[in-house]
Order: C-alpha cells, then structure tokens, then sequence
C-alpha cells in the first residue's frame, strides 16, 4: 500500500487523541481504623509506571473536618487524592501533614492551600533548601506526570504535643533520622500510629538523607510510644504495630555492619552494591535496588572514616 | 519519494564506510564510530563479554558513578581504557596494569544517559571493548564539586587514605584521594584534577600506571590489583594538572580482615 503525505498525517491527527490522554493515578483508599484510610502506595522505585505514587497515604476523618497525612508525588496525584478523600468524608480537607522532604511524600501540596499545611520547622526549611533539586528530579523521572507541580511550603510548623480536630486528636512526635526532620503521628481514638518512612515494612528503607544512629533513636521512640497498628511510609500496614518498626531497625543495622565490613575488607562500591542479601530480608520489595543507592549515599563517608591516612605529602 | 529514498540511502551510506572498520556497536550509541576512530585507529576491534564493566542498576550520584572493569578472564591485557561515550570528557582513566591483575575500580561523573565501556588492549595491539548503559541526571559533569561548594577543598588536598590487603595472587589496593577534579566545565573555575599515578614497588619497579581525567569524579577513589607480597611496602606518586605531586606508602597488611569474594 502506498501512503499520501495527507494520508499520514491525517492518520497522525487522529491517533495521538488517546496517546496524549494524560494517565490517571488510581487512588483506592482502604479502611485501616475507625474513620482511617490508608491510600497504598506502590512497592517500588519512583518510576513513569507508577507515576511516583509509591508512598502509603493516610486519609482520616475528624469533626473538623478531612485531614491527610502526606499527599503524593505532583499535583495530579493532590487533586485525585483530595477528590477521594472528599468524597469519603463528604468534609473538605482542612489539614495535611508534611512528614518530611521527600517528594513522593510532599509534592502533592501543588493542589492544596498552604496555609492547612502542616510539617516540622526542619522539614520546612530544607524543603526551601533542596526542593528545587528534588522536584527537577521527580520530573526528568517522571515527565508528564509531574506537570503544574509546583513546590509550596507548608505555612504552619509543628513543635510536637497534639493538634485537636474538632475532639479527634492527633499526637505529634518530631523525631528524625530518616531526613533531619521526621513526623510521626498517633490517632488518640484508635490507636494507629503514622510512621512516615521512620518506618518501612516489606519494602527495604531508603537512606539519601539518613542519619543512622538518629533514625535508630527515633525507632526506640516509635516502639516507646502507645500505639496500636502502624501505618508505615512504604509496605502494607502491620496490624500488630512493632514487627515493622524491628524489621526496619534490623534492615539499617545490617546495612551499616555490612557496608562498614565490606570498607574494612577493601570491597569497591560495586562489589559493595552487590553484597549477598539475607534471606530474612527476601520478602522485602526494592532491597538490591536500595542496597546501591544507600553504597551511593554511605560509602565515601565510610571510606573516609575508616580508611587510614597514606599520605606522606610535605 | 522513490527519489528521496534512494537520497537517504545515500547518504546513510557515507557513515556506513566510515564504520566498516570497527563492528557494529551492540549498543547502538551515536558517538560509537567517532570514539573508535580517536581511541582505537587502525588496531583491530571487536566485543567482548569476557571484559566485564561492572556498575549499579541505578546512578544514584551522577557525580559519583561507580565502574569496575575487570578483565581477569583474558590473558596479555596490557591496557584498560574506562570511557562514557556521551560525556563531554570520555575517557576517564587510561590503565595500564604493569605488573598488576587486570582490573580497575572507580567512580566517575556522568552527564547525561550514556554508554559506560571498558576497553582492554592485547600484547597483539588488538582491543576487547564491551559495556552498557546506563541512565544518569544531568550535569555530573558542570556541576561545582561538593567541595568548591563547602569552600574546603583546598584544606585537603593532596590527602591520601588508602589500604593494601594480600590476596591468593597479588595485592588489593584501595586509594582514596582529596581533589576537587575540575572538569573546566564550571563557570569561572578552571580545568584542575588528577593527571598521573603511579603504583610502585619497594624496589622502584612499576606495578601499575595511568593517566586520568577530569570525569573521574571528585574524591577520587580507585582499588587496584598490584602483583605484591603480604607485608611489601607500596609507593604511590602522583601529580596533577598544576604540577603539584602527591605521594603515599602503604604496606600490604599480612592478613585480610576478612575473606575477599573476588
């Protein structure tokens, strides 16, 4: 068959109607406590098939109306999750909390007014800090998906205590470790505690901003603290409120043996990169893929700590 | 359209004699043609998966993407080439492995996505290339070092650290250097890095020897295979590109801390 010029371009015309169809994030709440959705997010890396959406969300409905813990990678995942959680509480969303930097977790503030928006003082400030880099980030990953999202600060910093949402009330924990500035939050009525990624369950941690002797004191605050189940950043919830907060702990300190070993014993980043993982770790999604970055991220500070001076300069 | 086919062909055909000297590149980069051209000349060329480039699924970094080329598979390598087809400065170091295993690992920036290769010469002049890509952010290459950032660098230039552990054949050295490796791509900070290094034995003979550029990143770090005895003292020299040297010593330690796997 030969084709026109015309022909193809007509073609052309009518075909890229459904490719440039913007895609959708699913949102799909799921009831985890006496008025608490949790929105799940994908196990996986921040990819274009999932459009970023991989951290949990955390819907709940209080007499004062909607409130959201975390709110998604871009301003379409804001305005999806606000439509859903709307149309669960038929209230309008009168609070978000921030938990930390991270822009799968943040980002979705492009659809809300800051002003409701709610983070600790070091979230806030190095989200001003290293926004910018992260969101430029996000959308050389994710392209279209990231479009109109623009990076707005949370107007209303938390020092900890508990906010009162119309007689539900919301105990703050500012802790840190994960990022320099990390908020967990316990729902008084039932228990449930919101780890932000303090806590990761069957999904291995990440470390681009960690401090790990921190972040293991903030665990020790996490399993302190009443709570029943847990609504972690990443992987499905644990009922039982303490086998994630050990899993995530146990994650962090073999990491560190293992990447301080590996220094001591002469192993490059690559080989580091390709240390065998544990089988206790096998159920955990995304573990080799976070086991390099986290080479990346903790390697030459190890190297530099561990490896003596040679140098016989001067 | 016949005509304009015919034109394409053409013109697709004035590459195409260009290239028939080097094997069709399995990696489908653009620069592969050009590169051979300058790296390898008239040498004879062709893949092969027995030099194995070694890299995370992931770069984390783009300033600091780690590569391991290790060619211990092939006998009479006298030469490793680490070059990204797509960066502004390609090459990155060009090894050779005197009296040493033939394997480098080191980190290096990345300005965009890219091909990352390793090339092995033989005693026979002839060259085993092999490689992948591999996706990276923008701008590991004209962005300012962390330590022109911090302002601290000159603080610690020319701060070695490093380690030396026996292995069955040989030695594991591992070298970690203080530099800001300027790539000159930066506004208004000029072309400055590590240029030459130098592994020597305690004898004055020479283990192993490169020249590096400025995409290896900052920091460099880079683990050896010298052909060194349990306690043998090493000697490291080099110089970079305002002439200033460096110089290190470090003793094969007399047992491995730990078993090493590779």
């Amino acid at each position: 068959m030969i084709l026109s010029r015309r022909t193809l371009l007509a073609g052309l015309a009518a075909a890229p109607v459904v490719a440039r169809a913007a895609p959708d994030y699913g949102i799909s709440p799921l009831a985890v406590a006496d008025g608490i959705w949790m929105v799940r997010g994908a196990d996986a890396p921040i990819e274009p098939a999932n459009g970023g959406a991989i951290a949990n969300i955390a819907i709940i409905d209080t007499p004062a109306g909607t409130v959201l813990c975390d709110c998604g990678p871009s301003l379409r995942y804001g305005l999806a999750l606000k439509a859903a959680a709307e149309a669960l509480t038929a209230k309008p969303v009168v609070r978000v909390y921030i938990t930390h930097l991270h822009p799968d977790h943040g980002l979705g503030l492009a659809a809300f007014d800051p002003a409701i928006a709610a983070a600790l003082p070091g979230t806030i400030s190095a989200l001003q800090a290293q926004g910018q880099g992260f969101s430029d980030a996000m959308y050389r990953i994710l392209g279209d998906w990231m479009r109109g999202t623009d990076i707005l600060l949370p107007r209303v910093a938390l020092s900890g205590g508990e906010e009162d949402l119309g007689g539900r009330k919301i105990r703050l924990l500012p802790l840190a470790g994960h990022s320099g500035a990390d908020l967990a939050l316990v729902d008084e009525r039932t228990g449930l505690m919101i780890a932000g990624d303090l806590v990761f369950h069957d999904r291995a941690p990440s470390t681009p901003t960690a401090d790990l002797a921190a972040w293991r004191t903030s665990l020790d605050r996490l399993k302190a603290q009443p709570h029943g189940a847990l609504l972690p950043g990443h992987g499905p919830l644990d009922p039982g409120g303490t086998a994630a907060i050990d899993q995530t702990r146990d994650w962090i300190d073999w990491l560190e043996d293992s990447l301080t070993n590996a220094v001591r014993a002469g192993l490059d980043m690559v080989e580091a990169g390709q240390l065998p993982i544990p089988d206790r770790f096998s159920a955990m999604a995304a573990a080799r893929y976070e086991l390099q970055r986290s080479v990346s991220h903790l390697y030459p500070g190890l190297e530099a700590q561990l490896l003596p001076r040679i140098d016989t300069n001067d | 359209m016949k005509g304009m086919t015919a034109l394409l062909l053409a013109l697709l055909a004035i590459p195409a004699q260009a290239a028939e000297r080097y094997p069709a590149d399995p990696l489908g980069s653009p620069m592969w043609v050009a590169h051979a051209r300058t790296l390898f000349g008239d040498d004879p060329v062709r893949f092969d998966a027995r030099v194995k480039v070694e890299f995370p699924l992931v770069a984390e970094d783009q300033r600091a993407f780690p590569v391991a080329i290790d060619a211990r598979g092939i006998a009479g390598v006298r030469r490793i080439l680490l070059f990204a087809d797509l960066n502004p400065i390609p090459v990155a170091i060009d090894y050779r492995p005197v009296n040493a295993a033939p394997y480098i690992a080191t980190r290096i920036k990345l300005d965009q996505r890219t091909p990352v290769r390793g090339a092995v010469q033989l005693a026979s002049g002839e060259w085993l290339v092999s490689g992948g890509w591999i996706d990276a952010a923008g701008g590991g290459c004209s962005t300012p070092p962390v330590s022109r950032v911090k302002g601290d660098w000159a603080d610690h230039l020319g701060e070695i650290r490093g380690r030396a552990w026996p292995l069955a054949d040989g030695a594991r050295l591992r070298l970690g250097f203080r530099h800001p490796m300027d790539t000159g791509l930066v506004a208004n900070i000029a072309t400055y890095h590590l240029e030459s290094l130098t592994v020597k034995d305690a004898q004055g003979g020479v283990l192993a020897e490169m020249e590096i550029w400025a995409s290896v990143a900052e920091d460099p770090a880079i683990t050896l295979l010298p052909f060194a005895r349990a306690g043998e003292r090493l000697a490291i020299e080099g110089r970079d590109t305002n002439g200033r040297l460096y110089a290190a010593q470090v003793d094969v330690a007399k047992q491995s801390a730990m078993p090493v796997a590779p």
